[in-house]
């Protein structure tokens, strides 16, 4: 049986060290073509004209002066007469042209009638008894769902749960297919309970969660010697991926698609769009070299990617390109549902935690959204939580980073500090007599809780809340915890050694700028024992073997197992042809730094050219995949925990927050690239401090409309916000052999909380919601003085 | 087809009553209507004074970018950046935010660092305009692109050609910059991913070799 198993560390040239990203030359260099960068023979430009109201039933479109302007080539309604729109930015009518200009004034050529109907677009808490209790659902409650990706099993869990309104009809059910619904969710919608006496009530924007309780809250919060009360909240942020979403699209003939699209699942894509434009998919090829941004917005081809196809083909199959505008990005492409919470936590008067209550809200658009996962890493005995959901017309939300983490650390971290401050306690100390309740993640939170205290110099900088003041200016430091799971994905590839030597890996992945392309060739350079520069990387391409989408931290554990595997079938495949030419048994042969000799002898050996050379006139090839149970053993795993801590200046005149240090301790099993693995963190650190301080989807509710749909408004961090930083990976024994992790969530889910609770030991007062801009501060300061 | 000059307002269920867009704010109002011919400026009296006034429609536009010259017919409200992508096919510097806030679009004119997509082409005419893909000099790479591989300064990449410009144009400026200087003159440039403080030991590391 080959042995499949990682290396160990004396066993490993390239695993493990740090290697300097291989795209990067490209990408200094302007040469890396991103799908907006795509220039195809006669493209055409679209544009596409957007509902301006959050709720509004189309009336009348009249396209007519549109379509005899002269360049525009193609006039497509994408929601008729009759359509229901649930929020502003809606896709109604696309045109194409022969250049921009022309296509914009064709936009303004176009006349829509809208009938204006009531909507919601804020999250504020829910008024009292206005929650409705889940009930049966409606087909539109079903479409919201498919809107806002509730994963299938869920919806067929909740689709048997609640049962129907109304029997759904073929039309309906052939809607939602044309949606995204799976045969699953259609087959519960057709055998679901019916029940019509529901129908006649309004639904409500406010849908209640069943309360979920865990031993004796009552008695616990009853019993408990001190119990602390507060009000905490992340409001709804944007993915502002920096590449808008959108593709380029044209038919090779009237059967085959070929499109260019800016995506995190190139292998999943085809799938995606066959249904809707009635063809197979092995009739769509997509390819993608290089993406700007994705952070969970791109794994679909959305409306607008089904309509640049239609677009395309009533242009005569010309390509189309329609890439989103800046605003269309914020408002439609993307946004991470919010999360608010009344909690009540309590302890002994030692500190250790006995109950958990909470009282949550939180809007994700016009699906409402789940409760985040609290209390969160700690698993505290005593529990009670109830949960509002908000539907609203913000438009859809979409998985961010660490999906429902960053709100439940904000959640839980906060409350759990605040019940520090009033223990009067060193969260560092008081969270570390709870780790108990992180049960299997304990060693290692409480490995990294010590290497972050140091590296944060904690002892010297902690103070008890609100002492930490001179000059006007407050200084506080703040510690939060996070975990993940990340276990890699499906993914498959094929590495083929030619007789002349050369190498070719080919998958269907692609690299989000989290470092995939570098990683790939590190693990197959390292297996064969041949340079990086040997192998050549074909990714981004359906024409390639399948790889899953790049979410959920799952593409290195997928990406590297496959390459390992195929990697070491074909490295013992050569040696077996040029074993006999050595006269030894292949498993005698190693290869190192590209020469095949014999172990302990490198006098028997042969150049890699000339090993190769004896595979005779075909290429040998090799299918990698992950996972694969007949090659055991899995090489990835799932389950990490970070700490983080912040510290914090805040200006008490004007409110100003200034992050001046942070650090971030993580582990994710075997590190393959510690360099791009740094960066990953660097990065979460940075975005954290950018929505910790910053980022706001901020809705109007006088017109319906984000108001910040820019990135002068919807701020971005910048590089004069960033603070020292300070980063450290978790690595060798106890960490290297539980095989490779993920890495892109876990670091993004600490830095709010971290630095919310380094603002609350600044001044000695909890600014209950993210984002902590001045005027917040201000409030919070101003009510502890009154209080 | 509409002319704004006839019937400057649009009705209320139309989606351009949002607002007005950055391209009409940019263009001359009242010439909005594409005439698909080329024409040079016409002359008019301006406050006693002869001046050129190009369009409607598209005219013939010359450029001089990383030392080659380029020509092309475009309309007067056409950016700098969208001639560049569009019709020269200069994709590295980036339409992201398409009006000034951003960077990714930064080119250099008159060795100047502007955002090219709130320069409109006509007026880039005839002056030096640099872009990111000169910079690389006989295959090899700029010492400020060499130090972003170094440093692992850029993670997707899309605002990194902008970033390269505006660090170069910056260093140019400023060879022996302090931190305080590479916090306030790069705060120009936005990045998602979070590659500022690798950007940073960049900038640092080509500033204590370049001096």
């Amino acid at each position: 049986m080959p042995d499949y198993a990682w290396p160990d560390a004396q066993h490993r040239t390239l695993i493990g060290t740090r290697v300097t990203r291989v795209d990067s030359p490209a990408k200094v260099s302007g040469q890396a073509k991103y799908t907006y960068d795509v220039h195809r023979a006669g493209m055409l430009y679209g544009k596409v004209l957007r509902c301006p109201y959050a709720h509004a039933k189309v009336v009348s479109i009249d396209t007519s002066a549109a379509e005899k302007m002269p360049g525009v080539k193609a006039v497509h309604i994408v929601q008729g007469p009759g359509s229901n729109i649930h929020w502003a930015g809606d896709d109604i009518v696309a045109v194409a042209a022969v250049d921009e200009p022309t296509a914009e004034d064709a936009i303004r050529a176009i006349t829509v009638k809208f009938q204006q109907l009531p909507y919601l677009v804020s999250d504020a808490e829910p008024p009292k008894g206005s929650a409705q209790e889940e009930g049966p659902l409606s087909i539109d409650a079903i479409d919201d769902m498919l809107d806002n990706q509730v994963p299938a099993n869920q919806m067929v869990s909740i689709i048997q749960r609640d049962g129907l309104i109304k029997q759904g009809s073929e039309d309906e059910l052939k809607m939602l297919k044309a949606d995204g619904a799976s045969d699953a969710v259609l087959e519960a919608i057709r055998v679901a309970t019916i029940h019509p006496e529901a129908s006649s009530k309004p639904p409500s924007n406010y849908q209640k969660a069943a309360a979920q309780t865990v031993g004796d809250p009552d008695k616990a919060l009853a019993e408990a010697e001190v119990v602390s009360e507060g009000l905490y909240g992340i409001p709804v942020i944007t993915h502002c991926c920096l590449e808008s979403h959108g593709s380029i699209s044209e038919w090779i003939d009237q059967e085959h698609l070929f499109t260019h699209i800016s995506t995190q699942n190139v292998s999943g894509i085809p799938g995606q769009l066959a249904e809707p434009l009635k063809i197979p998919a092995t009739n769509i090829r997509v390819h993608q070299d290089h993406i700007g941004g994705g952070f969970g917005s791109k794994f679909s081809p959305d409306r607008w990617g089904v309509f640049t196809a239609e677009v395309s083909k009533k242009a005569g199959g010309k390509p189309v390109r329609i890439m989103l505008e800046r605003d269309t990005e914020l408002k439609v492409a993307g946004a991470r549902p919010s999360a608010y919470a009344r909690v009540k936590v309590a302890a002994k008067k030692d500190g250790t935690v006995v109950a958990w209550q909470s009282n949550s809200w939180g809007t994700g658009g016009p699906g409402g959204g789940g409760m985040p996962p609290i209390p969160y890493v700690f698993n505290i005995p005593n529990q009670r939580q109830e949960h509002t959901a908000i539907r609203n017309n913000i438009g859809p939300a979409r998985a961010w980073r660490a999906p429902n983490h960053p709100q439940a650390a904000v959640l839980t971290m906060c409350a759990l500090d605040d019940l520090a401050a009033k223990l009067n306690l060193d969260p560092v100390e008081f969270f570390g007599k709870n780790l108990n309740l992180t049960k299997q993640r304990e060693h290692t939170y409480r490995e990294e809780l010590g290497i972050a205290s140091e590296l944060m110099g904690w002892k010297q900088k902690w103070h008890p809340r609100g002492e930490g003041a001179s000059d006007g200016m407050a200084r506080g430091v703040g510690v939060s915890f996070h975990t993940w799971g990340g276990r890699g994905h499906a993914s498959d590839c094929d590495l083929t050694i030619h007789p002349d030597g050369s190498v070719d890996l080919k998958m269907g992945t692609q690299d989000l700028g989290t470092g995939t392309r570098t990683c790939i060739l590190m693990v197959a350079a390292d297996t064969l024992g041949i340079p990086m520069d040997a192998i050549q990387l074909q990714i981004g391409d359906t024409t390639y073997p399948p790889s899953g989408g790049s979410g959920g931290s799952t593409t290195i554990g997928g990406v590297s197992s496959s390459t390992r595997r195929a990697a070491v079938d074909a490295r013992d495949a050569l040696f077996a042809k040029v074993a006999p030419a050595l006269n030894v048994q292949p498993d005698q042969l190693e290869c190192v730094n590209g020469k095949v000799s014999v172990k302990g002898d490198s006098s028997r050996s042969f150049s890699w050219k000339e090993a190769c050379s004896k595979l005779g006139a075909m290429p040998l090839t090799i299918r990698g995949k992950n996972p694969d149970r007949s090659k055991a053993l899995d090489l990835t795993n799932s389950g990490v925990g970070g700490v983080q801590m912040a510290e914090v200046e805040v200006d008490a005149d004007t409110g100003v927050v200034k992050v001046k240090k942070m650090v971030a301790v993580q582990d994710c099993g075997l590190v393959i690239d510690l360099k791009t693995a740094e960066s990953q963190c660097y990065g979460a650190l940075i975005m954290g401090i950018s929505y910790a301080l910053f980022e706001e989807k901020v809705m109007d509710s006088a017109t319906g409309r984000m108001l910040n749909a820019d990135m002068q408004f919807y701020r971005l961090a910048g590089l004069n916000d960033i603070p020292e930083l300070v980063v450290h990976m978790m690595t060798g024994q106890g960490y290297d052999e539980r095989g490779v992790i993920g890495l892109g969530e876990p670091p993004v889910i600490s830095p709010g909380a971290a630095i919310s609770n380094a603002v609350a030991n600044a001044i000695g007062v909890r600014v209950p919601f993210l984002p902590l801009t001045p005027d917040r501060v201000l409030t919070a300061l101003e009510q502890k003085v009154g209080a | 087809m509409r002319d704004d000059g006839e019937n400057p307002k649009v009705p209320d269920d139309n989606l351009e009553s949002a607002g007005v867009s950055r391209r009409d704010f940019l263009k001359i109002s009242g010439i909005s209507v594409a005439v698909p011919l080329v024409a040079g400026p016409k002359m008019v009296m301006a406050a006693g004074e002869e001046v050129p006034v190009y369009g409607p429609g598209k005219v013939p536009l010359e450029f001089a970018i990383n030392g080659k010259n380029y020509k092309a017919n475009l309309e007067p409200r056409v950016t700098l950046l969208d001639a560049l992508r569009d019709q020269f096919e200069l994709t590295g510097a980036k339409r992201v935010c398409d009006r000034a806030e951003c960077g990714a679009c930064t080119v250099l004119v008159d060795n100047k660092p502007v955002y090219a997509c709130s320069v409109l082409a006509i007026e880039a005419q005839h002056k030096p305009i640099t872009t990111i893909e000169s910079l690389m000099q006989g295959g090899n790479l700029h010492p400020v692109q060499q130090a972003f591989v170094e440093n692992d300064a850029s993670q997707c990449g899309f605002c990194t050609p902008g970033f390269v410009v505006s660090c170069k144009a910056f260093l140019d400026k400023h060879p022996h910059p302090t931190p305080e200087d590479i916090r306030r003159g790069l705060s120009g440039n936005l990045c998602r991913c979070g590659t500022y403080d690798a950007i940073r030991k960049a900038i640092a590391q080509v500033a204590q070799k370049g001096a």
